[in-house]
This record gives structure tokens, C-alpha cells and sequence, in this order.
């Protein structure tokens, strides 16, 4: 049988750092609030060491597919020219530079505009898909709702009707915000759960 | 403590203690399997049902970890993402197209990794894992969005498991995996994401089920213990709502 003992140590280090931390932030002795400082600093600088692994895997993913050709090798290769040109840019010019920010400003800035514009188009070809797929009391009420709080918005704006604005208050900030409430109690539950089960090392996502 | 109040912070270690007892009894004292007392939920029996499927038809099952990285509420999600990917790595991996993720975050891609190759690991498959199936696809809402539809769209991709903290984005994520008349099941701890994934996914993990994901797809007992404990929190917060609500009316408070 393999043992594998990279688990249990991983595992360790997991839950005693994990365990500090959560205590530090509750319990304020200087000892544990000074170790819980130490660990958020390391997590801090792993994140920077983890960004750039994931842009390396970015880049590996974008190499095999230009290895792999077909009709997103072309693609694949822009992205890489991009990454390489954005990175000598900035390693060479800084960060706040004029050749930086006219990259930000000039190339970033509208591609992903544009893609605020299709998510506009894509919002509502989900609606009239909506339609033909699920029809059922609860959409019903979903759109509806939608459709009022928007009308009701908007002719406020224009006309001078203050009950159609009550009701519109009455509708979001009465039903929607207690379900809105609701629905974030039971959320919160169930990340507490998750970061529980992580520091009790009964999740393990870090074990391959 | 100052001034006889309770301080804050213990009675938030309190809460978290109780947590942690309710998890130890309902995993320890409960001789029954608790599995059997869960509720139906449609989006996880249909996506039982699709894993096998995919398998089937030699076609790849695709898990969106979103962008939120492993910390605070947002993390939250993106770790039932990855509980969720090793576990239909270890199912799925004996498929000739082998699962696949991608994240909007170097962390969460990193972790994916490790999940899918402990998946494959435990299925005995470890030579199906390649590095690149956990993909860090942007690194801002939208370029993530914009590098996960390729993957959706020629990767010979089934199903669309979207489990972790998304925005808005997920809209285009969605509408790309609908054109390849793939099944789209979602969920988030993101109200503007609940709201497009109830309108534009097949099926959708309405507010806190997202976090029932590892007790209905078996990752573990403990995720079925932590489900009861949190049931039992629900209903205690529920009563001292009901409680502050009745002293307020009564203008005690």
C-alpha cells in the first residue's frame, strides 16, 4: 500500500494555522492576535507566488492550444502576444505609466465594456427563453416583479404618482428585502459550515 | 467585557462552538443514515443523472469555480466548487473526455488542480490528470466569463456545473453553454447571479442549497452532519427573529 504522508501534514498545517487565525480574531490575547497577523501577511504573499502560477497555467493552456491548432489557435495566439507585450510594458515602463495606462485605457477598458453590452443582449435573450422553457407560477411572479419594479421606476421618474412609488418600496424594500435577508442568513450558515468543515480537515482541497 | 455586556466577539466564538458540537453529535450520536432524510432537490438528481451520462457518451462534464477566491463569503462557494469537483472527478474519471474546470482566480485554479487529480487519485486514474483541465481563465469578472466560453463551446462539454461566486457575468457563461444545448445547473452566494441562473439556467441551487452540494452528491458525511447543524442554527436564529420581532411590537426594544 502507498502511504501518502503529504496528506496528514498538509492537513496539520491547515488546521493549526486555520485555528489560530479564527481564535485571534476572536479571543484578543497578543500572542495569538501577533501569530494571526504573521499567517494573513504568508497568505498574503502566497496569493501574489499563486498569481503567478495561474498566469504561467494561463499561458500553457494557450500554448497547447496553439500546439493543438483549430479555430481557436488563432485566438490562443493573440492572448499570448497580448500577455508578453502587456507584461515587457509594464516591467520596463511601470505600472502608471503612459504606455501602461493607454493599454488599460485604450485596449482593456473597451473589450470589456463590450462585453457589458453583450451580457445586456444575453440578459435578455435569457428572459424570452425563459418563456418557452420553464413556465411556471413562480417565473410568473420572477418577471412580473421585474417588469413593475422597472415600469414603476421609471414613471416615477416622469410622473408625479406617489402611490404607484409607495407600492414599489412597498414591493423592494418590504418582500424583497426579507427575502433578500433570509436568503443571506441561510448563505452565511452554510459558508460558516464550509470554512468549519475546511478547518476541522474534513475538506481537504488541498491534498492532490 | 465592558460594563456587563457580553463582548461580541465571545459570543461569536460561542456560535461557532455550537456549530462545531452540532456537527460532532448529528456525525457521531446519529446511528441511521442521514442521507435518507434530505429533501429532493431537482437540480442535484438531474445532475446525478447527467454524471453518468456524460460518461456514457464519452462526453466532458465542465465545473466554473468563479471568481471569488477562498476567502470571506465569496470563498465560501468556490470551496463547495471544488468539494463538487472532486467528487466528479472520482466518478467521471474513467471518461474518455475527463473533467474540467476553470476559475477567475490563481488560488481557486490552483486548488482545482489539486482536487481533480485527489479525484483521480481515489478512482485509481491519476494518469487521466493533466495540469491544464484546472485553468485560470482572466483574472476580472469579465475576461474570466469571456476565457470560460471557448471551453463551453469546443470542449465536447455535457454539462455546465457553475458553483462558486460569479456576478452578472454569469449571464454570458450561461447563454454560451444554452448554444451548445448543454445542461446548465448553477448556483451562487451572489444575489445578482441567483437572480440571472434563475432565469437563465436549466436548473439553479436557490440561496443556501448551493451549500447542500457535498451532502447530496455523497462527498462526505461530514457535509451531511454540517447540513442538520445548520438546519438546527436556521430554526434558533428563526425563533430570536420572532422573539425580537414580538419585544419590538411590544415596544420593549
Amino acid at each position: 500500500m502507498k502511504l501518502r504522508l503529504r496528506t496528514p501534514a498538509l492537513s496539520a498545517i491547515a488546521i493549526v494555522s486555520g485555528a489560530i487565525v479564527l481564535l485571534g480574531y476572536f479571543i484578543r490575547i497578543p500572542l495569538l492576535s501577533g501569530l494571526r497577523s504573521v499567517f494573513l501577511s504568508w497568505a498574503l504573499i502566497l496569493s501574489a507566488i499563486a498569481l503567478v502560477v495561474g498566469v504561467l497555467n494561463l499561458f500553457n493552456v494557450h500554448i497547447n492550444k496553439l500546439k493543438a491548432g483549430g479555430e481557436q489557435a488563432f485566438f490562443s495566439g493573440i492572448l499570448m502576444f497580448s500577455l508578453v507585450v502587456t507584461f515587457v510594458v509594464v516591467v520596463f515602463f511601470g505600472l502608471t505609466s503612459q504606455a501602461s495606462l493607454w493599454i488599460f485605457n485604450y485596449l482593456l477598458l473597451p473589450v470589456e465594456a463590450s462585453l457589458v453590452g453583450i451580457l445586456a443582449i444575453a440578459l435578455l435573450y435569457a428572459l424570452v427563453r425563459l418563456f418557452y422553457r420553464k413556465l411556471s407560477l413562480f417565473y410568473i411572479i420572477f418577471v412580473a416583479t421585474a417588469f413593475f419594479v422597472l415600469a414603476a421606476t421609471a414613471m416615477t421618474v416622469w410622473f408625479d404618482l406617489p402611490e404607484l412609488g409607495f407600492l414599489r418600496d412597498w414591493v423592494t424594500q418590504t418582500w424583497s428585502l426579507g427575502g433578500t435577508r433570509a436568503i443571506l442568513i441561510g448563505v452565511s450558515l452554510g459558508a460558516i459550515a464550509t470554512g468549519l468543515r475546511v478547518l476541522l480537515g474534513a475538506d481537504r482541497p488541498y491534498e492532490g | 467585557m465592558t460594563g456587563g455586556a457580553v463582548e461580541p466577539n465571545l459570543i461569536g466564538l460561542a456560535f461557532i462552538i455550537l456549530f462545531i458540537g452540532l456537527m460532532a453529535a448529528f456525525l457521531l450520536l446519529r446511528k441511521d443514515p442521514l442521507q435518507r432524510h434530505l429533501r429532493e432537490i431537482p437540480a442535484f438528481a438531474r445532475f446525478r443523472r447527467s454524471i453518468g451520462l456524460a460518461v456514457e457518451s464519452g462526453m466532458r462534464l465542465h465545473v466554473a469555480l468563479g471568481n471569488g477566491g477562498i476567502q470571506g463569503l465569496r470563498g465560501a462557494s468556490g470551496l463547495i466548487g471544488l468539494s463538487v469537483l472532486q467528487r466528479i472527478s472520482r466518478s467521471a474519471a474513467i471518461s474518455d473526455r475527463p473533467p474540467t474546470a476553470t476559475s477567475g482566480e490563481a488560488v481557486l485554479a490552483i486548488l482545482s488542480q489539486d482536487s481533480l487529480r485527489s479525484g483521480f487519485r481515489e478512482a485509481n486514474a491519476e494518469y487521466q490528470f493533466e495540469p491544464t483541465s484546472g485553468q485560470l481563465s482572466g483574472l476580472t469578472p469579465y475576461s474570466y466569463a469571456a476565457g470560460v466560453m471557448p471551453t463551453v463551446h469546443d470542449e465536447h462539454v455535457s454539462v455546465n456545473l457553475m458553483l462558486g461566486s460569479f456576478d452578472s457575468e454569469v449571464a454570458l457563461i450561461s447563454e454560451a453553454a444554452d448554444r451548445t444545448e448543454s445542461l446548465t445547473i448553477g448556483g451562487s452566494e451572489n444575489l445578482n447571479a441567483q437572480a440571472i441562473l434563475f432565469a437563465s439556467a436549466q436548473e439553479m441551487l436557490v440561496g443556501e442549497e448551493l451549500f447542500a452540494a457535498g451532502a447530496y452528491l455523497q462527498t462526505g458525511k461530514t457535509h451531511v452532519a454540517s447540513l442538520f447543524a445548520q438546519d438546527v442554527l436556521r430554526w434558533i436564529i428563526f425563533v430570536v427573529i420572532l422573539i425580537g420581532a414580538g419585544l419590538k411590537l411590544a415596544g420593549v426594544l
